[in-house]
């Protein structure tokens, strides 16, 4: 008999080994005479545990991992194939506790299925959002949208019903949607696992905003750095257009849906909507001012929906279910679940997919264990390298968009990265600074020079004799103000919020008394 | 002859090393096949015929250098007017977006290409001093080609690989929870006629 054997193909888990782990685990299955076929899936999120292998039985999926391929004779030899029991065995793939108590709504497939089978699927419930949309108009699409409280996962929040809302009542003999997965982020990896894992789910999504918007082309723009997920993707765009469920008639409706993957090229500012607009038209990734938003004059001057990977891939299952069902996770004004990437110096760095609400110390500990080196925890970074850094005494914020903002910080793609102890905070101010001047595409002139003297200042703050503190201290903030005031968009606004942030919780990392960050 | 490696390193392999070396004998298969790693010469024929493929999509030219680059490693300068050219653009506007993106190589590479993530959670991870490291043992900076042509390094901001931190590529090869170590471990598999 034939036993299937899961094993990641996310590169993620490649990069620890995984297609080795593959080659062996079937070398050494022909070597026994015994029948295996080999699915390769993406990646459930337990990084800790890759490259994780799981074995199906009859009623469930075991798991066993990290596994390394000196270890596969010994797995062979406790008939691992039967579920046997062997140091590296996890039990249930399903029953694992960091996965069993997340509320996977967005995430539901990846891990499980076979990213480049369009019936695998559909037998996991892809596709039902598209056909329950096919029977609504494009207003009643909306509506869900609207209702189900959905806000951007990129790192803005907008509410994207509200952004479907705008571009379907612009009329245009084109509209556009674009998918943002241009994701830049350091600790993030959301994006990734659902192109590398569920791409259907992202085409899906994709579809449903064009039939809900009147737009009639798609492309997703996607970063360099992701070689699997383009492959994966355009595997999965040319299976979608075989099977009709994109093209010029999808599923027989008259309704045309088009869709091409476009590379970015290393450069982290096509993130930002208008910069990514910018690079897809051809040009140099420079910002737009705004107005007009994207939704009314967007990629070549159409309507264009721009939305997050995430945020789309959240689609289908709150057209399938109806947005109420979707606004009952969460809490206030952020509704429904969040994806959480946790790691940097963390025990168990993985994908936590959790209802908005949760604190970060339950992510930070519950989950991910404390940190990686056993040393205390000192620093927390949420949101990306324009996110805040918090000390141990704020982790008991809950994830929560007006919540983080009101200390000074923000969700931004749900990326969480942890310091120990060895972590200088003021020199990962400079590294904000330093950052923003290497990415800064220019046009504002507060971002573009005003990141090159805060990384001077920042040099001067920590070597001053304490008499000169006080006036460098004063020009970092005047220049702060300067820059989160007097620039377009978020690379040269927020990047004043890690510096502030690191100033004000660790002001011994300057070289100042501890009660003067303020 | 893969079967032939996987056992060969079993034996003579340290074990935490055996899953890298692996990782990159694949890698060195593809190093083969391309045909910029060892030589710096192009065809300006096949620069225009890429130009002149992709030219009626929208927004060619981001496709346009992207594909150069796949073909040639690099960009040379003597493009800009072979693609300005056939876009019906400036060679400004074309220098310009060249010159904008970090991914546009306008010298050529070495045999050998490794990038380094320099981002948040790989610092988290001792990222900053494994990038030392790499430098010393490459002698090599960020940004340069050695002398002899063996090894470029670049820096990357993020490979979305931040739960296995820190990460580098290896000649396209992604690599994660990389020490000093295994980076030599790495470095020491890669084929020698490409050094």
């Amino acid at each position: 008999m034939t036993v299937r054997v899961y094993i990641p193909r996310d590169s993620g888990a490649r990069s620890l080994g995984a297609d080795t782990v593959a080659r062996a685990i079937e070398l050494e299955a022909k070597k026994r005479g015994e029948q295996v076929s080999l699915v390769r899936t993406g990646s459930r999120g337990l990084y800790w545990l890759e490259p994780m292998v799981e074995v199906e039985l009859s009623d469930r999926r075991v798991a066993y991992g990290p596994v390394n391929v000196t270890d596969i004779p010994a797995l062979f030899d406790a008939d691992f194939l039967n579920g046997g029991n062997h140091r590296l065995a996890l039990g249930r793939a399903d029953e694992i506790p960091y996965l069993k108590s997340q509320e996977r709504l967005t995430f539901s497939r990846v891990g499980i299925v076979d990213p480049y089978s369009l019936p695998d699927y559909i037998s996991h419930g892809g596709y039902r959002g598209l056909e329950r949309a096919l029977a609504l108009s494009p207003e009643q699409i909306v509506e869900e949208v609207v209702v189900s409280g959905l806000r951007g996962r990129g790192g803005a929040g907008f509410p994207a019903g509200i952004k479907w809302r705008t571009t379907l009542q612009t009329s245009a003999s084109q509209k556009y949607i674009v998918a943002n997965a241009d994701e830049g982020d350091s600790g993030t990896f959301a994006d990734r696992m659902i192109m590398e894992g569920d791409p259907f789910l992202l085409i899906e999504g994709m579809t449903i905003a064009a039939i809900a918007t009147g737009a009639t082309e798609g492309f997703i723009y996607l970063r360099s750095e992701y070689p699997d997920a383009l492959h994966t993707l355009q595997a999965a765009i040319n299976a979608a257009v075989s099977a009709g469920y994109l093209g010029d008639n999808i599923l027989g409706t008259g309704r045309r849906f088009l869709l091409e993957v476009r590379m970015g090229a290393g450069a982290y500012i096509c993130g930002e909507e208008t910069a990514m607009l910018e690079s897809l038209e051809g040009k140099r990734g420079m910002v737009r001012f705004k107005p007009p938003v994207p939704a009314i004059a967007g990629l070549f001057g159409r309507p264009t929906v721009i939305n997050n990977v995430v945020t789309l891939a959240s689609v289908p299952l709150i057209v399938e279910r109806g947005g109420a069902f979707y606004k009952e996770y969460g809490v206030g004004r952020s509704r429904g679940t969040i994806p959480i990437q946790l790691a940097g110096n963390v025990k168990r760095p993985g994908l936590i997919e959790k209802p908005f609400g949760i604190t970060l110390r339950e992510i930070i500990y519950d989950y991910g264990g404390g940190t990686a080196s056993g040393r205390p925890l000192r620093a927390v970074q949420v949101g990306g390298p324009l996110g805040a850094y918090f000390p141990e005494s704020l982790l008991d914020q809950p994830i929560d968009y007006e919540a983080l903002a009101a200390q000074g910080g923000l969700v931004g793609h749900g990326g969480i990265v942890v310091f120990d102890e060895s972590v200088n905070l003021a020199r990962q101010a400079r590294y904000a600074m330093e950052f923003c001047a290497l990415e800064s595409c220019g046009k504002c002139t507060p971002c573009r020079i005003g990141s090159t003297r805060g990384m001077e200042i920042i040099d001067e703050i920590v070597v001053a004799r304490d008499g000169e503190k006080a006036s460098r201290l004063e020009l970092l903030r005047d220049l702060c103000d300067t820059m989160s005031a007097g620039s377009l968009c978020a690379l040269g606004g927020l990047t004043p919020l890690p510096v502030m942030s690191a100033l004000r919780h660790f002001p011994q990392d300057f070289g100042l008394p501890p009660s003067s960050g303020g | 002859m893969t079967a032939k490696f996987v056992w060969m390193t079993l034996v003579l392999g340290r074990e935490q090393d055996i899953q890298f070396g692996l990782l990159l004998a694949a890698s060195q298969k593809w190093t083969h096949r391309v045909p910029w790693m060892s030589t710096t010469r192009w065809d300006k024929a096949k620069v225009a015929a890429i130009a002149q493929e992709l030219k009626d999509k929208p927004g060619a030219l981001m496709p346009v250098l992207r594909r150069v680059q796949d073909e040639l490693g690099w960009v040379p300068a003597e493009c800009v007017p072979i693609v300005a050219e056939v876009l019906n653009l400036s060679r400004a506007e074309v220098h310009g977006v060249l010159s904008f993106y970090h991914d546009f190589r306008r010298d050529p590479p070495g045999r050998n290409i490794i990038k380094v993530c320099r981002a948040e959670s790989c610092q988290a991870m001792g990222g900053v001093s494994l990038a030392e490291h790499i430098k010393r043992r490459l002698g090599c900076d960020f940004g340069h080609t050695r002398g002899d042509g063996s090894f470029t390094l670049e820096p990357v901001y993020c490979l979305g690989n931040c739960a296995c931190s820190p990460a580098v590529v290896i000649n396209g090869q992604l690599l994660g929870r990389v020490t000093p170590e295994r980076f030599d471990a790495a470095i020491s598999e890669l084929d020698e006629n490409l050094l």
